[in-house]
């Protein structure tokens, strides 16, 4: 018991020591680690209430979601019927409900329009389950419900669309650290550390970028477009950078027609697809309205270019081959899966697919986060001092020991966090004090067993070796529940509970391992060199 | 060198012969602090029922009243106002505003701050929040159901561990150490918002934490005393962990106590909970719930048989004496 190899004490030291290098970078300001060459060392983050800064929740209108999926699969329709060599004459289409209904004037063609109806649906997931179920009710009538996963799966994809809007939106904001990520089915959480201004934010996120398709000016002469000479009726517009190009690439242009051919309002959707020759491409889908102009001008235009042209900045233009009429276009070259899907995006995000409401705003000055940490710093320091001055005068040498480990607990912690990339919040450092105290309590189970055991008579070694033992199991019995309630936390909780649990749950392991461990090695330590006869504690 | 002893070495203090003095008390404590919840209420936060809160630091300290007024003016709906850490800090709580777009909590904040700058030159805003009323009921519903369901988990951990009396008796020593301190919050009307709920949770943590302590070394005694008297016992077992009971409770506060006197006002409310939680804690630890154990019927003898079932690391029967 009271033999610890050497191996096994390197091993504990490295570990501790490791921590403390870890922790380190995390306590000194952005501006000195970066001095020293420590930028790229992992950090603990600041939660917005210890930094400062604003906060958004937002929450997707699932409602305006279903009903733009409704009015979409109401036109889809409309058109389908009316396509082709037979034409499907219906009516009476009504949308009340939430399901689509409409009735077949030939009742010979009602096998003909649910197949119809039946290859506008799409499988979603793996089970191979459509998003819309067609049904013929009372023999005449075509109803067409979205199914449950039909519904999540178009609220998914809204969500992953409208959470990269957001994202590039505020990285345009610039050097700032955003946090952008989805919440639960239908929610966005936004951080964004230093930002005072939420109106401004709100605005960011809510604006509309502008997504217009245009015709190339194909007389334009290149050198003329260079030096940002237009043609009359024509304008200069500058490639979108792409993200792998080197920042001193010169800017490329473009002299485009000034009238827009289609508006982003006409697409309805953007997605990565294959073409012909299994080669990355991406696939546009446009309203009904929007595929007839679109037909139209690629019947006059065959052959030229079209630019896609995102908040006057060209995406792409494509040349095209011939007159695209059924709504639908693909567009390939020389795409890679990764430039397509951007593309993809790019034209996904001229909008908002879903509205998005804020349902939480919080705003912390930066005097106040300063303030608070400064307060906080402070009474750690004192706590500690307390603590440590405390068990010394309580336990004496092994009050030294448990001093130690508190305090490379408290490293550890730090450095987990650090490395879990955790962010430190107010209810976070008082989890903290807490963590502290029942490591404390671990060392006090311990040493008070020991003096127990001493009292009953044993000796030295033996009521050590019992102290741990004992204590031992009274602490993992205790971790065990700490351990379940900050499970619960974790998993219920949301903001500040969230964070007190991390630190709770880490905490929980880290002072397991320093209490029990470290601080029976220092003791066997000890008592196998000096061999001592009597114990002070 | 002479250490420092808090508790002297063999107390022997009869915890158990106050048992009914200390249910009543108990009873006492808990049913009042359930009634002020119920009659006065909690001063939910912004977290908790929607609204709008603005926090504003003035050069000078200006009267609650006369803040008040200003405001008023500015047909908002009834400003809630409370100075916070200091008397020239205050925090102003605010309905939602009627008007249900983007803008209008916008409208609202810059409307009020520009007013109190107007009036008041140097003013700051320290934050602004704005919840609304979907979020804070979901809020309120996640924070309970995260403290019953860890003092349930709790509970029925301890029952498996050890005996089904030991579950009962530390569900309701938390309850009451629960009820006792949102007693507190209702009595002083500190703001209740999520960061207490995190108190809260701690504060069980810390309870059932001295808690186990105390069953740990009374189950350890059923075994090694088979024959001793289960009030005998309890007191035997309390007394044994005192010195670490006292200690421990001690440094936490000790701990608390600097944050809640140098941690600064955003930490105040939280820190206040948790002293009060830790002292609420340990006396129920102590008074309540092993006493509770034996008006629940626990002896050695069936423990003795509850042995048979082997439960891991725990079984220290193998103790000689």
């Amino acid at each position: 018991m009271l033999d610890f190899p050497r191996w096994k004490v390197i091993w504990i030291w490295l570990l501790l020591l490791a921590g403390v290098a870890l922790a380190v970078p995390s306590l000194m300001p952005e501006s000195v680690a970066g001095r020293l060459g420590l930028a790229g060392m992992p950090r603990i983050n600041l939660g917005l209430d210890l930094s400062g800064g604003s906060h958004l929740l937002l929450e997707a209108d699932t409602a305006d979601l279903a009903k733009q999926n409704l009015q979409r699969m109401e036109d889809t329709i409309r058109t389908e019927m009316r396509r082709g060599d037979t034409r499907i004459d219906i009516g009476d289409i009504s949308t009340a409900g939430g399901r689509l209904s409409f009735f077949v004037r030939d009742i010979g063609q009602l096998d003909a329009a649910v197949e119809r109806a039946r290859t506008q649906t799409q499988a979603v997931g793996v089970t191979g389950q459509r998003d819309w179920n067609v049904n013929v009710v009372d023999s005449t009538r075509i109803v067409m419900t979205p199914t449950q996963a039909g519904t999540a799966d178009s609220a998914d994809k809204a969500m992953k669309t409208a959470t990269e809007v957001v994202r590039k939106r505020i990285d345009a904001l610039g050097t700032r650290e955003p946090t952008i990520v989805r919440e639960g089915a239908t929610r966005i959480l936004v951080q964004v550390p230093g930002l005072q201004d939420p109106a401004g934010l709100k605005a960011l996120i809510g604006k509309t970028a502008k997504l217009e398709f245009k015709m190339v000016d194909m007389n334009a002469d290149p050198a003329q477009v260079q030096a940002g000479h237009a043609p009359p009726g024509s304008e200069i517009l500058q490639f979108a950078k792409d993200p792998g190009e080197p920042a001193n690439a010169p800017p490329r242009y473009l002299a485009v027609q000034r009238r827009a051919i289609l508006s982003g309002d006409d697409l309805i959707n953007a997605d990565l697809s294959r073409d012909d020759n299994q080669q990355p491409a991406v696939s546009l889908k446009f309203n009904p309205s929007g595929g007839r102009k679109f037909a139209r001008a690629t019947q006059e235009n065959s052959g030229k270019l079209f630019a896609m042209i995102l908040d006057n900045q060209v995406l792409s233009a494509p040349r095209i081959d011939e007159p695209i009429l059924g709504g639908n276009a693909i567009i390939h070259g020389s795409f890679t899966v990764d430039s397509a899907n951007q593309l993809a995006i790019a034209l996904r995000s001229g909008k908002l697919p879903v509205a998005l409401k804020v349902i939480e705003e919080r705003t912390v000055g930066p005097q106040l986060g300063a303030d608070s940490i400064h307060a906080g710093v402070i009474a750690s320091i004192i706590a500690s001092v307390a603590v440590i001055v405390f068990m010394l005068v309580t336990y004496g040498r092994f009050g030294v020991y448990a001093n130690l480990a508190v305090i490379f607990n408290i490293f550890v912690i730090l450095a987990v966090m650090a490395l879990l990339n955790a962010t430190l919040t107010l209810p976070g450092i008082a989890g903290f004090v807490l963590t502290i105290g029942t490591a404390v309590d671990a060392n006090v189970l311990i040493n008070e067993r020991i003096r127990e055991e001493r009292h009953r008579g044993r000796g030295v070694v033996q009521s050590v070796e019992l102290g741990y033992k004992e204590a031992s199991r009274t602490i993992f019995e205790a971790n065990t529940v700490h351990f379940i309630s900050g499970i619960i936390m974790l998993l219920l909780g949301s903001g500040p509970v969230k964070g007190f649990a991390v630190v709770l749950l880490i905490g929980i392991f880290i002072s397991y391992f320093t209490a029990v461990v470290f601080t029976r090695m220092l003791t066997a330590g000890w008592i196998r060199r000096n061999r001592p006869t009597e114990i002070h504690i | 060198m002479r250490l420092l002893k808090l508790v002297p070495d063999h107390t022997n203090i009869g915890f158990v012969r106050l048992r009914y003095w200390a249910f009543a008390l108990t009873a006492a404590l808990t049913l009042a602090a359930a009634a002020l919840v119920g009659v006065r209420g909690l001063n939910l936060g912004v977290d908790f029922v929607g609204g709008v809160l603005i926090e504003a630091r003035f050069p000078t300290s200006p009267s609650a009243d006369q803040v008040r007024t200003d405001i008023d003016r500015l047909h908002v709906g009834e400003a809630a106002l409370s100075t916070f850490g200091a008397p020239n800090v205050f925090s102003i709580r605010l309905p939602l505003p009627a008007a249900r777009d983007e803008g209008a909590t916008n409208r609202l904040i810059n409307g009020v701050e520009s007013a109190l700058k107007a009036k008041y030159a140097g003013v700051t805003f320290n934050r602004a929040e704005t919840v609304s009323g979907k979020v804070s009921n979901e809020l309120i519903r996640n924070g309970l159901l995260a403290v019953f369901l860890a003092v349930l988990a709790i509970a029925i951990f301890s029952w498996l561990r050890y005996e089904w009396q030991f579950g009962v008796s530390t569900f309701v020593a938390i309850m009451h150490d629960v009820l006792v301190t949102l007693g507190f919050f209702a009595l002083t009307r500190l703001e209740f918002d999520l960061n207490i709920v995190a108190a809260v949770l701690t504060i069980i943590g810390y309870s059932i934490n001295d808690k186990i302590v105390i069953d740990d070394r009374i189950r350890e005694n059923m075994r090694k005393y088979r024959q001793m008297d289960m009030r005998a016992l309890v007191d035997l077992s309390v007394n044994e962990t005192l010195p670490r009971t006292v200690m421990t409770s001690l440094t936490v506060l000790l701990a608390l106590g600097s944050l809640l006197i140098f941690g600064g006002p955003v930490l105040r409310g939280f820190t206040a909970a948790m002293m009060l939680g830790v002292i609420v804690g340990t006396y129920s630890s102590i008074y309540v719930s092993s006493s509770l154990l034996i008006s629940l019927g626990l002896t050695p003898q069936i423990s003795s048989s509850g042995k048979k079932s082997p439960s891991g690391p725990s079984s220290g029967a193998e103790r000689v004496r």
